[in-house]
């Protein structure tokens, strides 16, 4: 069992004299540790927030909605298979759409909007034409390109409507 | 001549208002910051450049990924209110306890009819079901997608007197077709307007 030494200094009459430690600690480490955990709980509540893109889509049963557009105003943007896009200015089978990685598309939305503004002074409108062949990615990556290049009229997203001139574009160029 | 004599200081500094105060912060950012759940669905985000960040309150966010749909209610009264009432609809009675125990739960994937097997569940579990599980129904026979989607908008609409957000939280290697299935699911119930959550572009 144990017991508590109460005899002081086993039965001696000389005095012991504890020595007094100082009270002081050293903090210096547990500041430290505090503000290296801080830094971490700052940075994770803030960064740790993802990003969010704000899409709008036509309504699918209201008509009233539709509106219409200038072909020549117009670039249509097909999102095929393998990351590959095909666009076309102007009316579906009247050029022929050029095929595309998602590296040069940026160029040639930032060429056919300021060929537009140069020769008519109007807004490009944009229509994205996401097929089946395409991925989440590449959706979210061309309305990203869509917002680099300032494009500011809404652009037009359309899954449903994707005519069979288009569908025989792609399909020549592979990527359906 | 006599030397002026220079007195020497201690370097050492007294430590403890500063420990006080930096633990201080450590609490509050400590209290703060909402333990993040881990996600049951992997999904890769794909990048964009886009600067707007999620709000993190009233939202749905629909995970989609390998074919599967995952759907997460952000707010525990959200939850509650909204497994009420899946309850009703598909006549399942909820205990109070299970209520409780959804309330705090994450991003799920199930079936209506395996639910209070997997709110009863532990971590370990519960995980290791999600993996197994097909996602939540959202075919159109028997699609319990929308019937949560509606259930949900009606509880923020009726607690918090707002609309709710939906977020879609998508694989970068889904195919588009899958989301096409959930976007049209939204976009039957009116819902035109969603965000697109993605990581940020480096650089």
């Amino acid at each position: 069992m144990a017991e508590l030494d109460t005899s002081s200094g086993g039965g001696k009459d000389k005095k012991v004299r504890s020595k007094k430690a100082s009270t002081k600690v050293d903090l210096t480490a547990m500041v430290d540790l505090a503000f290296l955990l801080i830094t971490f709980f700052m940075l994770t509540t803030s960064l740790s927030k993802p990003i969010a893109m704000d899409i709008a889509k036509p309504d699918q049963e209201d008509n009233d909605v539709r509106m219409e557009l200038r072909a020549s105003e117009t670039m249509t943007i097909l999102l095929g298979k393998n990351n590959k896009v095909a666009w076309y200015m102007g009316e579906a089978g009247k050029s022929a759409p050029n095929i595309e990685g998602f590296s040069d598309v940026r160029k040639s939305i930032l060429k056919n909007k300021n060929d537009l503004y140069k020769s008519r002074g109007r807004l490009l409108i944009v229509v994205v034409k996401p097929t089946e062949g395409a991925t989440y990615k590449n959706f979210v990556d061309i309305m990203d390109e869509i917002n680099i290049t300032g494009i500011k009229t809404a652009p037009a997203i359309d899954d449903v409507y994707i005519t069979d001139d288009e569908k025989a574009a792609m399909r020549a160029g592979g990527i359906l | 001549m006599a030397r002026a004599k220079v007195q020497r200081k201690s370097t050492a500094i007294d430590m403890t208002a500063m420990c006080d105060v930096s633990f201080l912060l450590l609490t509050f950012f400590i209290l703060t910051a909402t333990a993040r759940q881990p996600d049951p669905l992997e999904v890769k985000l794909p990048s964009s450049t886009y600067k707007i960040k999620v709000p993190d309150l009233d939202m749905g966010i629909l995970s989609i990924g390998k074919g599967k749909v995952f759907y997460e209610i952000v707010g525990s009264d959200i939850k509650k209110a909204t497994l009420v009432k899946m309850g009703e609809k598909y006549n399942i009675t909820f205990t109070p306890e299970e209520v409780q125990r959804f309330s705090v739960l994450g991003s799920f994937g199930v079936p209506i009819g395996n639910l209070k097997e997997f709110i009863m569940m532990d971590g370990d579990g519960r995980e290791k079901f999600l993996k197994a599980s097909p996602g939540i129904p959202a075919d159109s026979t028997n699609n319990q997608l929308a019937e949560w989607l509606m259930q949900s908008r009606h509880s923020v609409a009726e607690l918090h007197q707002t609309q709710m957000r939906v977020a879609i939280k998508g694989d970068a290697d889904e195919e588009y077709p899958m989301v096409k299935k959930i976007v049209d699911i939204l976009q039957k119930q009116k819902i035109n307007k969603f965000s697109l959550i993605t990581s940020t572009e480096g650089g």
